[in-house]
């Protein structure tokens, strides 16, 4: 039962990136060609939304369904790995248009070459975590 | 009916998202899909080779789960909510798209030019994938995040590193949209 409600978010997210086309490859191209204001629109209301979510959490210190304090993910500070990594990922993004959460949606959605770009991925994060040591962060 | 069927407009998907990282908020969670990759590395062995996947990944069954809704919920929306497949794009994306070779820009979600058949079972289309999924997956650990984990969460909690990694998201995909791929095309 504890997980059902992480299946159904999931579900709920899923669907919102099949109907908006957030899946789709077309959709990743027109945004880096400036072409159209439909990514734009999506990831900056969510964003604005986002942070007003955040702010009511911590202001009227929102608790969680377990009566936990809602605790978020802190960053370490560092220019390098965010930008380095960043600039990798985005080069990725714009080949395979599709970011981690859209590979997964595919695959429900149908298209069964994502499958490659799921492995891909999957190296592509091993292999970060074997030159994890030797990198500049 | 027809309202659900047709495509979902920016002004309701973005609040949508929101809700998505609100309810991973109250269930005590944080939004962020690229973790899974790490957690997928370590169930398959993966902290044999690097101390960087030797953690308890059972702590992150909750994101597996979230990942099997997200695959469900793209099944529902291609077999029961979604009729035609078109994509509206912008005329000059069209025309952009067809200079380079592409057929039938926006008849259906991906092109068939990278994610065919046909393409798949070459070897250059192959690379593609799977060079564009390593890119991914390396650039996401390597910045601590991705899509929803910088973008959406970070940058909801503004955090620097996170906007700091979201510009190089974008350096990162204009380069490959003016640069790479009219080269590789």
């Amino acid at each position: 039962m504890n997980y059902i409600k992480f299946l159904l978010t999931g579900i709920l997210f899923g669907i919102v990136m099949s109907k908006a086309e957030i899946i789709s490859w077309y959709r990743i191209y027109e945004m880096f060609k400036f072409q159209s204001f439909h990514m734009y629109g999506i990831i900056g209301s969510a964003i604005i939304l986002g942070i007003v979510i955040v702010q009511i959490i911590k202001r009227r210190e929102v608790k969680s369904i377990e009566g936990d304090e809602i605790v978020f993910c802190h960053k370490d500070r560092s220019v390098t790995r965010y930008l380095a990594g960043g600039i990798i990922f985005g080069l990725g993004w714009a080949l395979a248009g599709a970011c981690p959460g859209p590979m997964f949606v595919l695959v429900g959605y149908g298209y069964l070459s994502i499958l490659v770009v799921i492995a891909g991925a999957l190296l592509g994060t091993l292999a970060y975590g074997v030159l994890r040591p030797k990198l500049p962060h | 009916m027809e309202i659900i069927t047709q495509p979902w407009e920016w002004y309701v998907a973005g609040p949508l998202i929101a809700l998505v990282m609100f309810l991973l908020l109250y269930f005590g969670k944080n939004f962020g899909m690229s973790s899974n990759l790490r957690t997928m590395c370590t169930i398959a062995g993966g902290d044999k080779v690097a101390d960087f996947f030797k953690f308890d990944w059972k702590s992150q069954r909750w994101n597996l789960m979230f990942v099997v809704g997200a695959i469900v919920g793209g099944f529902i929306a291609a077999n029961y909510l979604t009729p035609s497949e078109t994509v509206a794009l912008n005329p000059k994306t069209i025309a952009d798209l067809k200079a380079l070779g592409f057929e039938n820009p926006g008849s259906q979600y991906l092109p068939s030019e990278i994610f065919g058949g046909e393409t798949l079972f070459s070897l250059k289309g192959f690379l593609i994938l799977l060079g564009g999924g390593f890119l991914v997956g390396f650039g996401a650990r390597y910045a601590g995040g991705c899509t929803s984990g910088h973008a959406i969460s970070g940058i909801s909690d503004l955090q620097i590193p996170s906007l700091i990694a979201v510009a190089g998201f974008f350096i990162g995909g204009l380069v490959m949209t003016y640069f790479f791929l009219p080269i590789i095309f």
